[in-house]
């Protein structure tokens, strides 16, 4: 059923290689493509804007590259929200000291910064590893926030020891600060997001995507052929933290407005590890899945009371909220323990199967 | 030179200056590294006797001590309502293994890890849910704990010592031995121990899973009650708890993931440097609230040098 692969002949090995080897997966894509950058934006209101549309970007692309790190290279990282911090930092850093800076420049160059702490933070996974590693990246977490608080030098000094986003403008708008609207950052955003997967899609097809799930799968074995591990496991590191240091600026200068330290704090990080995990380790829909679910739930969680009528206080709310958030990760790992993108991989074997039952070729 | 002598010398000139000082900031390190362990130990049990990292052994302190502080303020006696936690604490290890632990026998490490984290997030809900988010006060008197103090003059100094830390410390010593007594000396703990040694082989002697892993969760949870009396007691009741149980992370990183020695030195060690770390060097030099990190910087430094911590198993690997 809509998915037809028959008659679907490759007969160069480029087409059988291509990205999208059946016409029916482009073809879904580019319908996901036109509704992100054309319907959405024309019809969403301003709350949906700020509590789904650009939230799960964010975190999407935040959870990209920490599933590039634990799920492709296998290093398990619970640092990631310090990660964030640190490209919001250097984002701010730099938009106060060249006021004159492009928006999108300071973006991308904030990534190097949490990039090159990211790699200071991997060092130990050369020695360290599985859980032992995830304890040591909560020294970075703990010893980042903690930085983030006392060296005033990254706050500008300023007395509430926050950071707040000036006005910045991109090629004539104004794309960050109180006078920026939804609809722009939402496309500066989007369009950040799109290149970035772009660009991960392809690392992780490729040579360098292969020698990090050889690390991932067995580290010894992938040294015996004759990988670097010491470079495969830093460069994970490196592309990791340079994608959550860009999530972690975006975070901070297209949606938040301002930051205080412990906005970064851990569980910032956990969020993004479950959205990882819910959404697939190893995959790069799954982030976008995991985002969704994720920040969909308490949105929906708020809505569903009024419907039903009844008058719950926001505070029980919010702890039911929790509740449900844990019983769902329970329910999801024992439900399908590779997250919402396998369950999205079985439903398109059934569909390319259908009318028939039994299990084909993969 | 002057930050040279500021970092190397001034710290143990005002140790040797004061000894009655530096002897008070030793005393609270070790009462509260004895907590830590506590908590290290808890989740050690844990991990040797099924594999699961337990991030789920912080909350169960919260979740423990509110269920003490609660049942009491509905009117139980204290030692009653001390006995229907214990079996709050039992049915949840019955509950963790039925519903969420047996459907994920046998799933990659980082899987169980992340369903931990799932009932850490429903048992915050749920307590929040039940006895609300304020800090409560832990009944301290009502259980008989003494709640005076004891003062020694050493060196001409003066030094203060809780009775109810001296209570903690005392309870933590008798929980510790009654448990490596279990471990040793019965059938059951036996069987726990043959568990962590190697899965197929245990179940092939007949040993039952389920059986050992709700006792080791309920164990799991007698620990963290006593550990939610111990530090209630000194902080009150309250979800804050938490993050100061994360500590005991970096606790079992120095001390190694499967070792009970470990979790005990690694708890001490790291309860006694982060204070005076934090007195000597950090309050002076680095602005203070160093205790956030020093711990896992440290467990950083050592595990640099060996990986598996002080305590834990040689690793080894093979392709």
């Amino acid at each position: 059923m809509l998915y037809k692969i028959a008659g679907q002949f490759k007969t160069t090995y480029r087409a059988d290689q291509a990205l999208y080897p059946i016409r029916e997966d482009a073809w879904l894509l580019g319908v996901i493509l036109v509704l992100a950058w054309i319907v959405f934006p024309l019809t969403a209101s301003e709350f949906a804007f700020q509590t789904l549309l650009i939230p799960v970007l964010i975190y999407s692309l935040a959870a990209l590259g920490l599933n590039i790190l634990t799920g492709y290279a296998g290093q398990l990282s619970l640092g990631t929200g310090a990660f964030m911090g640190v490209g919001a930092y250097a984002c701010y850093k730099m938009v106060t000291i060249f006021p004159e800076m492009n928006l999108i420049a300071a973006l991308l160059l904030s990534g190097v910064f949490s990039a090159m702490v990211g790699v200071v933070f991997g060092l130990p996974s050369l020695r360290i590893k599985g859980f032992y590693l995830a304890i040591a990246t909560l020294a970075a977490q703990f010893f980042l926030i903690w930085l983030f608080e006392k060296w005033a030098w990254l706050y500008n000094y300023n007395a509430s020891g926050a950071i707040q986003v000036p006005n910045i403008d991109l090629f004539g708008v104004a794309a960050a600060g109180p006078l920026a609207s939804s609809v722009t950052q939402y496309y500066v955003i989007l369009a950040m997001v799109t290149v970035i997967t772009m660009v991960v899609i392809n690392i992780t097809r490729g040579n360098q995507g292969r020698i990090w799930k050889a690390t991932r799968d067995m580290d010894i074995a992938a040294e015996l052929i004759g990988i670097n591990l010491m470079r495969s496991k830093l460069m994970a590191f490196a592309v990791s933290s340079y994608i959550v240091g860009v999530a972690g600026a975006m975070f901070v200068f297209l949606w938040r407005g301002a930051a205080e330290p412990n906005l970064f704090d851990i569980e910032l990080s956990f969020r993004v590890l479950f959205i990882a995990i819910i959404g697939g380790l190893g995959s790069i829909l799954g982030n976008y899945l995991g985002a969704i679910l994720i920040v969909a739930l308490p949105v929906v969680l708020n809505i569903v009371p009024e419907w039903l009528g009844l008058d719950i206080k926001s505070a029980t709310l919010e702890h039911l909220n929790i509740m449900i958030v844990g019983t769902l990760i329970v329910g999801f790992l024992i439900l399908e323990p590779h997250g919402l993108a396998q369950l999205w991989r079985l439903a398109r074997e059934k569909l390319i199967l259908w009318p028939f039952p039994h299990e084909g070729r993969q | 030179m002057e930050f040279l002598s500021k970092v190397f010398i001034d710290p143990f000139v005002d140790m040797v200056a004061a000894p009655d000082f530096l002897m008070q900031v030793v005393w609270e390190g070790l009462v509260s590294g004895v907590l830590y362990a506590l908590i290290a130990l808890g989740f050690v049990l844990i991990f040797r006797s099924s594999r699961i990292f337990n991030f789920a052994q912080g909350i169960m302190v919260v979740f423990a001590a509110l269920t003490l502080v609660g049942l009491h303020e509905v009117g139980v006696p204290a030692w009653i309502s001390f006995a229907l936690t214990l079996g709050v604490m039992f049915l949840l290890a019955v509950g963790i293994e039925r519903v969420v632990l047996r459907p994920l026998v046998g799933q990659p490490d980082i899987i169980l890890f992340m369903a931990t984290i799932g009932i850490t997030l429903f048992l915050i809900g749920g307590g929040e849910l039940i006895f609300g988010g304020e800090n409560k006060r832990m009944i301290t008197e009502e259980l008989g704990i003494p709640t005076g103090s004891v003062v020694l003059e050493p060196f001409g100094g003066l030094l203060i010592l809780e009775q109810k830390d001296i209570t903690a410390v005392i309870g933590a010593v008798a929980l510790v031995v009654a448990l490596l007594a279990f471990l040793n000396y019965t059938r059951m703990g036996r069987a726990v121990r043959a568990l962590g040694d190697d899965h197929q082989a245990a179940l092939s002697v007949g040993i039952s899973l389920q059986t050992i892993w709700v006792l080791v969760w309920f164990i799991a949870g007698i620990i963290a009650l006593v550990t939610g009396i111990a530090w209630g007691s000194r902080a009150g009741v309250s979800f804050a708890l938490e993050i100061i149980a994360l500590k005991a992370l970096p606790v079992l990183m120095l001390g190694g993931l499967e070792s009970i020695t470990g979790a005990i030195i690694g708890g001490l060690a790291i309860g006694v440097l982060e204070k005076l770390f934090e007195i000597y060097w950090g309050q002076p030099l680095l602005g203070g609230n160093t205790e956030a990190w020093f711990a896992y910087v440290l467990a950083l430094v050592v595990l640099l040098f060996r990986p598996q911590g002080l305590f834990g198993e040689k690793i080894i690997e093979r392709v």
